[in-house]
Order: C-alpha cells, then sequence, then structure tokens
C-alpha cells in the first residue's frame, strides 16, 4: 500500500475485520452523564460478559444499569416479551425510580426481531417512565457510535416549544443555572446583555460537565449563548429544540443525531470541524460565529498561547509518525491536530467514515497537511487488522494508535502503540485540554525515553507470526 | 429474562477460545457480530500477553443477517490457513450464530477441503452451556478429533512410558494462577519420580496428542476443566485418572497417595509416606502454621467461602480441617455441578448455598457478618462495602490476579501460599479492629488547611462548585495550583473562569 503524495485525500475501504468495543458501551459514559436514568441492555450473557469486563471497577458501584438477559425461552418466543420487560421495568422502578429507561437493543433482539420501538410507547403508558429506545448494536455500529444511537433517539423527546415565563427556562438548563447560581435576577437579565442576539444554538454530545462548562465559557467570550446541551445533566432538562434553531456537534461521530436534528427537529446545523486541539477548537469556534455573523474576537493570541504551553509535548512528537489503527471514529480530528503538531501520519483507520457530517473536518484535514507539508493520510475505512499489521511491519511507525488487543503484542514487538480507548474517556476538548491530548499521545514516547538504553526493545523469542 | 448485573462464568464461547488459544499453533475463529472478539483484550491485559491472541472474528453483520454468511466464513477459514498456516482452526459459535442457525458443520466441510490444517466446529451451545462447560467439552471434543485421526491413520502409539508418567490436564489461559499451579505440578511429578508426558491444554501441540495414552494416568487438578477428557481416555483406554485436586497440606497427600495406588496397580513399586511427611512436617509451612499461635488466635472465627467448585471446596477444607477456622457457609455458582460441591463441602461448613446471583451472595454475607471473606472478585468488593477483608481464591478476576511473582495454589508451595493469604486476611481484619477501638492511628481532624492558611484568597461559588465537581483526589492538587496562579496574579476572587485559566497555564 503506498502513498504517492495524492492530490486529494484517499479513502479506501476494507474487510471490516478489526478489534472495537461493542457499541453498547456507551452505557458506561451515558449512565455516568444523565444522572436520573436507567440503562437496560437487552441481550445475552455475551452482552453482559463484555460489560462486566469493560467497565472493569465501575461495575461494582451500584451502577444504573443492567442486563436484561435473554433466556432460550425467549428466544424461542415462549416466554412474551411484553410482559417479561414490563416485569424487569417495575422491579427497576422499584428499585430506582429513575426519569427514564433507556433500553439498548443488541445484536440478538435485531436477530429475533424483538420490537421493541413498538413495545416501548405500550409499556411506557403503563408504567409511567419515558422508555427511550436505541439499537447500539455489534451488527450495524462500532463503539462510540453507540452514543450517536442513544442521542439520535433523546433527541425525539428534547422538548418542542419553549415554555412561556423566561425564568422558567433558566431553570430548564444547568449550566445557566450554574452560572446565575446566587445573583439576583436583575443580575441575570445584566448578565443575559452580554450575549449577542442570535438564534438559539443548541450543542450535542456527551461530555464531562467540566468540559460543558469550558466549552460555554469559550463560546460566551463571543458573544454566543448555548441554550442547551444534548444530553443535559438529567432527562427532565433535555434542552428545548424548536424549528429553525441551529445545532452543532461536539464529537465526529455523531452523524445520525446530527441527521435526526436536521430531518426531524429541523434544525440548522453547523458543519465545523470538531473541538478538539487548539486548532480545532479555534475552527469551531469560529464557523459557529460565521453562521450568525459574528467576528470572533482574539483568536490568534489565545490559540497561540495555547501552543506556546503545549511546545515541550510538541517537541516530543514533531517530525515522526503515527498510524491510527482505528476503532473510535475520533481518528480523524486527533490525526488532523497531530498533523499540526508536526506529526505525519500515513494511515488513518477509521470503523465508519461519514464524509458529509466530517466534511468541514475532513477540509480541515487537508489544509492543515498542506500547510505543514506532509503528504496526506490513507484513510482507511472498515479496516482490516491483519493487513495493517503487515503494513506496520513495513512503515515501522513511531507511534501506533491501537486497541489493547494488539498494544500489548505491538510492544513486545518494539512498536510502540497508545491504548485509543483512553481518548474517549478522557477530556480532549477545547482549548483548555489539548495538552490532555499530548499527554496521552507523548506518554508512551516519555516512557520508552526514559527506559532507553536497557536494549529491552524486542521481547518475543522469534518474529512469530501476526 | 433475568435481570443480571454480574455473572460468575461467561458465555459458552470464552470456554472455547481459552482451550483453543492454549494450545500452540490452533487458531479461533468466531462467528460473531464486531465487538464480540472482547476475549483477545482480556487476554492481552489479564495475562499480559506479548503475543497476538490466535483468535479472529469472521464478522456477522446486516448482510449476513440478510443473506446468510455464504462464503464468508469458508473464505475466512481458508485465509486463515494460508496466512498462519495453523494445525488447527477451530471454528466458534456465539449466542448470535446459536439463534442465526447456519449450517456451521457445512461450512467447517467445505473449508476442510481446501485447508492445508484441520478444521474443526466448536460443538457447544449457547443457551445450554456456560464458560466452564463449553471450555471442558471443547478440549474432550479437540482430544478424541486427534485419537481418531489418528487410529485411523494407524499412528496411535503402543504401550506405556518405560517409567511412570503423567498427562496433567486442565492447564488453561485466563485459568486462576494456572500458569503457577502448572509449574507447582510439574515439580511435585518430578519429586515423585513421574515423568510428565504431556501438560493439557496450555502450550501444547495438537501433534503431540495421539501420544496420550502412553501416560501411565492422567491427573485431573481442576474441577471444571479437563474431566470429561480424563473420562473420555479411561473409557477408550482404561486410563486410570487422579482427580483430588492437590490443595492445601492434606488434599495433597490424598492425591500423592492416590497417585501411589494407580501407578503401583500397573507394576510400580512406590512408597510416597516418607515423602509425604518430609514434606509436610519440613518443606510446607502450613502444618507447622497450624500449631503456631498466631494460628490458635484464628480458632473459631467465621470466614464464608464463595467460588468456583474446585478452589472453594479446596479452601473450605483448608478452613475448617487445618486451621480451625468456623466456616458459616460455603458456595459456588457452578450450579450444573453443585451435587459434587455439596458432598465435598458438608461436613466442613454449617450451610451450602449454591446459586449465581452475587446479589444473594451479597446478602448472606451481610447476614453473617464473617471475620474474613474468600470469594471472587465480586465479593472482595461487598467485603469492601461492609469492611470486611476478603482474600480472592476463584476467577473471575482482575489482573492483580494474575501476579508476576511465583503464587501458586497447589501443592506444598501452594500450601505455604495460602497460609499467607489467609493469615494476612484474618490480621488485616483484626487491625482494623483494634484500631477502631483506640481511635486510629491517627487524628481524623485536619489542624492546617493546607498550605494556602494565611492566603486572603476568595473562592466565588461558582469557581467552588466547579472545583466541586472536580475527582476528589486531584482537588487538593487543583486547588492549590489555581491559588498559586491566582496569588501569582493578584486575582483575589476565584471563579470558575480563573480555574480553567489556571489549569491552562499549569498545563495539568
Amino acid at each position: 500500500m503506498t502513498v504517492a503524495k495524492p492530490e486529494a485525500l484517499n479513502f479506501d475501504c476494507e474487510t471490516g475485520n478489526y478489534h472495537t468495543f461493542c457499541p453498547i458501551s456507551c452505557v458506561a459514559w451515558l449512565y455516568q452523564k444523565i444522572e436520573d436514568s436507567f440503562f437496560l441492555v437487552i441481550g445475552t450473557k455475551t452482552c453482559g460478559y463484555f460489560l462486566q469486563n469493560a467497565m472493569g471497577v465501575m461495575i461494582f458501584a451500584e451502577p444504573r444499569y443492567a442486563m436484561a438477559e435473554l433466556e432460550e425461552g425467549d428466544i424461542s418466543a415462549q416466554l412474551n416479551d411484553y410482559e417479561e420487560l414490563k416485569r424487569l421495568c417495575l422491579q427497576i422502578k422499584r428499585d430506582r425510580n429513575p426519569s427514564v429507561i433507556v433500553w439498548i437493543g443488541t445484536c440478538t433482539t435485531e436477530i429475533i426481531k424483538m420490537d421493541l420501538e413498538g413495545l416501548a410507547p405500550k409499556l411506557e403508558a403503563e408504567i409511567g417512565i419515558p422508555i427511550v429506545v436505541a439499537r447500539a448494536n455489534g451488527l450495524d455500529y462500532a463503539f462510540t457510535q453507540g452514543e450517536d444511537t442513544v442521542l439520535a433517539s433523546m433527541a425525539l423527546r428534547c422538548p418542542a416549544e419553549a415554555p412561556v415565563a423566561e425564568v422558567e427556562k433558566g431553570e430548564r438548563n444547568a449550566i445557566q443555572k450554574l452560572i446565575n447560581f446566587g445573583k439576583r435576577k436583575e443580575e441575570v437579565a445584566q448578565e443575559e446583555s452580554e450575549y449577542i442576539d442570535h438564534p438559539p444554538l443548541v450543542l450535542f454530545g456527551s461530555l464531562p460537565d467540566p468540559v460543558v462548562t469550558q466549552l460555554s465559557l469559550e463560546l460566551k467570550k463571543q458573544g454566543i449563548k448555548v441554550s442547551g446541551w444534548l444530553p443535559a445533566k438529567r432527562f427532565t432538562e433535555l434542552p428545548v429544540v424548536e424549528e429553525g434553531y441551529y445545532v452543532a456537534g461536539v464529537n465526529p461521530f455523531l452523524s445520525r443525531t446530527a441527521t435526526t436534528l436536521m430531518r426531524r427537529r429541523k434544525c440548522k446545523l453547523i458543519g465545523a470541524p470538531f473541538p478538539i486541539g487548539p486548532d480545532g477548537t479555534r475552527a469551531w469556534i469560529e464557523k459557529i460565529c460565521s453562521v450568525f455573523g459574528i467576528t470572533p474576537q482574539g483568536m490568534d493570541e489565545r490559540e497561540a498561547k495555547i501552543w506556546e504551553s503545549l511546545e515541550d509535548y510538541v517537541q516530543l512528537i514533531r517530525g515522526k509518525s503515527v498510524f491510527f489503527m482505528g476503532d473510535n471514529l475520533l481518528e480523524i480530528s486527533l490525526a488532523r491536530f497531530l498533523v499540526r503538531c508536526g506529526m505525519t501520519v500515513p494511515e488513518i483507520g477509521i470503523p465508519y467514515m461519514d464524509k458529509r457530517y466530517q466534511a468541514a473536518e475532513l477540509a480541515l484535514l487537508e489544509k492543515t497537511c498542506e500547510q505543514m507539508g506532509v503528504s496526506l493520510p490513507n484513510i482507511v475505512e472498515k479496516p482490516d487488522n491483519y493487513n495493517q499489521l503487515q503494513r506496520i511491519n513495513e512503515l515501522n511507525p513511531d507511534l501506533v494508535i491501537t486497541g489493547m488487543a494488539h498494544a500489548n503484542p505491538l510492544e513486545a514487538r518494539g512498536i510502540t502503540t497508545k491504548w485509543s480507548v483512553e481518548f474517549t474517556f478522557a477530556q480532549i476538548h477545547g482549548f483548555t485540554n489539548a495538552r490532555d491530548i499530548l499527554e496521552l499521545v507523548t506518554r508512551p514516547l516519555r516512557r520508552n525515553n526514559n527506559l532507553k538504553g536497557l536494549g529491552w526493545d524486542k521481547l518475543v523469542k522469534e518474529e512469530s507470526k501476526v | 429474562m433475568k435481570l443480571a448485573y454480574w455473572m460468575y462464568a461467561g458465555p459458552a464461547h470464552i470456554g472455547t477460545l481459552r482451550v483453543a488459544s492454549s494450545f500452540k499453533n490452533v487458531h479461533a475463529i468466531m462467528h460473531a457480530p464486531l465487538g464480540d472478539d472482547y476475549f483477545n483484550v482480556m487476554r492481552s491485559m489479564l495475562e499480559r500477553e506479548r503475543n497476538f491472541t490466535p483468535v479472529t472474528t469472521s464478522v456477522v453483520d446486516r448482510h449476513v443477517l440478510a443473506r446468510g454468511s455464504q462464503e464468508k466464513v469458508v473464505d475466512n477459514i481458508t485465509r486463515k490457513d494460508t496466512e498462519e498456516a495453523p494445525d488447527l482452526i477451530v471454528l466458534t459459535p456465539t449466542c448470535t450464530s446459536s439463534i442465526l442457525q447456519e449450517d456451521l458443520e457445512n461450512f467447517v466441510e467445505r473449508a476442510q477441503m481446501e485447508c492445508k490444517g484441520d478444521v474443526l466446529l466448536a460443538d457447544v451451545n449457547h443457551y445450554r452451556v456456560n464458560e466452564l462447560e463449553a471450555g471442558d467439552r471443547t478440549l474432550d471434543q479437540i482430544v478424541q478429533y486427534y485419537i481418531n485421526k489418528a487410529r485411523k491413520k494407524g499412528e496411535l502409539p503402543e504401550g506405556k512410558t518405560a517409567k511412570p508418567s503423567v498427562n496433567i490436564i486442565g492447564v488453561s489461559t485466563l485459568g486462576f494462577h494456572n500458569q503457577h499451579d502448572a509449574t507447582e505440578l510439574k515439580k511435585l511429578m518430578d519429586d515423585l519420580g513421574i515423568e510428565v508426558n504431556l501438560l493439557l491444554p496450555e502450550s501444547a501441540s495438537v501433534h503431540e496428542l495421539k501420544n496420550l495414552p502412553r501416560a501411565w494416568f492422567n491427573l485431573c487438578p481442576y474441577r471444571e476443566l479437563g474431566l470429561m477428557t480424563a473420562k473420555y481416555l479411561e473409557a477408550e483406554f482404561g486410563m486410570p485418572y487422579v482427580d483430588i485436586t492437590p490443595m492445601g497440606v492434606v488434599e495433597t497427600a490424598r492425591c500423592i497417595r492416590k497417585i501411589q495406588q494407580v501407578i503401583n496397580a500397573q507394576g510400580a513399586n512406590v512408597d510416597y509416606e516418607n515423602f509425604i511427611e518430609e514434606q509436610t512436617l519440613h518443606v510446607s509451612q502450613a502444618a507447622w502454621f497450624s500449631r503456631s499461635i498466631d494460628c490458635q488466635n484464628l480458632t473459631g472465627k467465621k470466614a464464608v467461602v464463595f467460588g468456583d467448585n474446585t478452589h472453594a471446596a479446596a479452601m473450605t477444607k483448608i478452613l475448617a480441617r487445618e486451621m480451625g477456622i468456623h466456616v458459616v457457609w460455603a458456595g459456588t455458582y457452578c450450579k450444573y455441578d453443585a451435587d459434587w460441591f455439596r458432598e465435598q463441602v458438608s461436613e466442613y461448613c454449617d450451610e451450602v448455598i449454591i446459586t449465581d446471583d452475587h446479589g444473594a451472595i451479597g446478602d448472606a454475607i451481610a447476614r453473617v457478618e464473617p471475620a474474613a471473606i474468600f470469594g471472587t472478585q465480586m465479593e472482595r468488593h461487598v467485603g469492601k462495602r461492609l469492611n470486611i477483608p476478603c482474600g480472592v481464591i476463584a476467577a473471575p478476576i482482575h489482573i492483580q490476579d494474575f501476579p508476576m511473582g511465583y503464587k501458586p495454589f497447589m501443592g506444598y508451595e501452594g500450601t505455604n501460599q495460602l497460609v499467607d493469604l489467609v493469615y494476612n486476611s484474618f490480621t488485616l481484619g483484626m487491625e482494623d479492629h483494634l484500631l477502631e477501638i483506640f481511635g486510629g492511628h491517627d487524628t481524623k481532624e485536619v489542624i492546617t488547611k493546607g498550605i494556602s492558611a494565611t492566603s486572603d484568597l476568595n473562592w466565588t461559588k461558582d469557581g467552588l462548585a466547579e472545583l466541586n465537581k472536580i475527582p476528589g483526589f486531584v482537588r487538593g492538587k487543583v486547588k492549590r495550583n489555581t491559588e498559586k496562579f491566582a496569588r501569582e496574579r493578584e486575582i483575589k476572587d476565584i471563579n470558575v473562569e480563573v480555574l480553567y485559566a489556571a489549569k491552562e497555564a499549569v498545563g495539568a
């Protein structure tokens, strides 16, 4: 696989034989994000075993999620799905009293064609708790796309019109409430004037609360008010989404959510690069500003300052190469940021590439490569891990960003790796967290620098076949 | 449908993969959707495996759902055959393929025509068996396959080895302390003058399987894996097997005496009594520990035991019989083999609990308030919540249960390890208790409020609210850094913006 300095980005598609997390893993971060939710994964022991092992210690903290484990009677339809689900959901209502139960459909419910979307409204009416259905299964989706399916379903639950009283609206919004905390009404009114008058903007994508605050503040500096986030801290605080509202995504894997907001809720999507890395954050803010006709203030200094603070880390990776095996859809944004840091990227593996939703990000990647004078990466959709390992062998990259199944074996063969899932769980968005990305990227390089000179690079006896 | 948060034994295909990937040069291909190859992560992380796990997936996606796998499975098998030339490829069904009901047997036959290596379909049903039963079955299946193959070719070796010899059956990848147990058992056999003919399945080559009948007997240290194989070899070749787990002083001696009986019946003339006595009294520290005053203090202390059959049964006997500890209840999650467990432990505990519901186990622990728990990682966490120490004795396990250091549970060194495990659990509990009575090592009140005692900084409400969102273990550091930042810049009120400006400035 040779890359002969292509004019435009080159897209390949392989066999789809790659390692990634099952999309049901999204319950791990979503149940923590949406505090009054309960996630019920309707699947088999296989799903349960994955969640139990993938979530490690979290499983012991009485998580607000459970398996509805299907037994042979469920598969052969000897048991009534509706009655079974009702029994379990009533139990959940008794034990936890959540504001919403999210049903996660799995491969098994797909294959036996369990009509979750049909059962949910009936059961919802009967037990009095909203039931949101998301089909986050391994037949159709990879890893972070699980969040996409959940948020796309949630988007349909957002209230359609703002409550009449303005004060009440303030109450709905968690960030607003926080910012207004302890202030008198006049002060709030005065603060409102700090914002420029623009159509309501709702952001989508689940981020840790501190990152939500950071990005909201970042936009506030430009006079842009964030009317709400999908998802909010609580299901009962889902943002109002009216026809004509503007929406913007904060993560690259949210294409279904974006589509739902556009088609079903008649919102206008701001297609921007994602706020990952200082370059991405700036492009994200500038794009939002431009849509609202605002001239962004102080971006040059802000970005320059962040780059300055990153310099010690950038020095470690400048001129080095990084290979993305691909498993969480953050790859394009991360690659674009790392190219800006001076790295070269021979290959970006990615599970699924939505060229429309990621259009602005792809354009920025192309522009960044051009400006940095490096060749354009080969983007490989649905990669084949076996073939990738052959290419890694040939290219001998300085860093491979990969899943845990390959990390230790590659390290044992003297190839430096970074475990990709950490990028999903770390705080990587906005100016403030750019350093955290580089902290992750440089960690294996710093570690190997520390161990340099021991001569312990290759730790397998024969070059065993992959 | 069943509401479940936690399971003790994994799904069937995990058992098959554990056995298949234990062998040398055997590749497993799962017929499964994307993301089901989580086994590779576990093996790579828990075992800290240096080599790529020989497991790939023939991915079941939307297309397969609509049109069937068609050529896909066959292509994947033949592709792996050319890429890596494994001796055997095991096609592994999952819960998904169980309900798709494709004719996997047919795929295997077709692939076999093109492959240089052997191809086998693991005969396990997701909805009928769990990880442990599936592992046992797969091992038996592979052994039978190669015995039959050798027999057909007339390659089955005649007769027994000259010296007494043994096959150790049941050591596998991701098994609880299996690697260390294997080393200890090999050493024990060496001490007894018995050759190890074959160790199964870990690191064995399928080509060696035809030599299995050459051993004088089979040793099955684990109740969960290997018995089916041993029974098959007994039925087929009249090979006796020893299924006494050599865990604990008394059981190790019982195992050795049984071995003595088995090989003497075949013409060996050995007497291991002196060896047992020497080991018991002078090599293992466990017997001496039982007499020491430390162990006296444990007399009548309450404990509960939960785990798989092998380890929970052995542990119960050790606690009750060798240390004089009061085992209030002992339990297993091997429901399919509950009778055996009951028979083993009934006389050593007040009550036997058979369940795979971790909630019921948690309640049972809370009910009896033992001084120590011996269980799985789940019981360790129950112990944490109830402030009761716990020694981990069985899977499910975490990475800390795959120690680098030598920690067998079996044989004479195993008895030493167990003494440490038991004694440390109890003394920690005791120490804790005494600290509680006497008010602890340290005063709990903080006298100074950290390094910023003299500062006149003021945290605004929003700043403080944001600070409180930061996880506790780094909050102190963030607070100090922010205050330092504010002081340098003569900022008096620290609000949320200052907090994040500080984070950017210090880059942490």
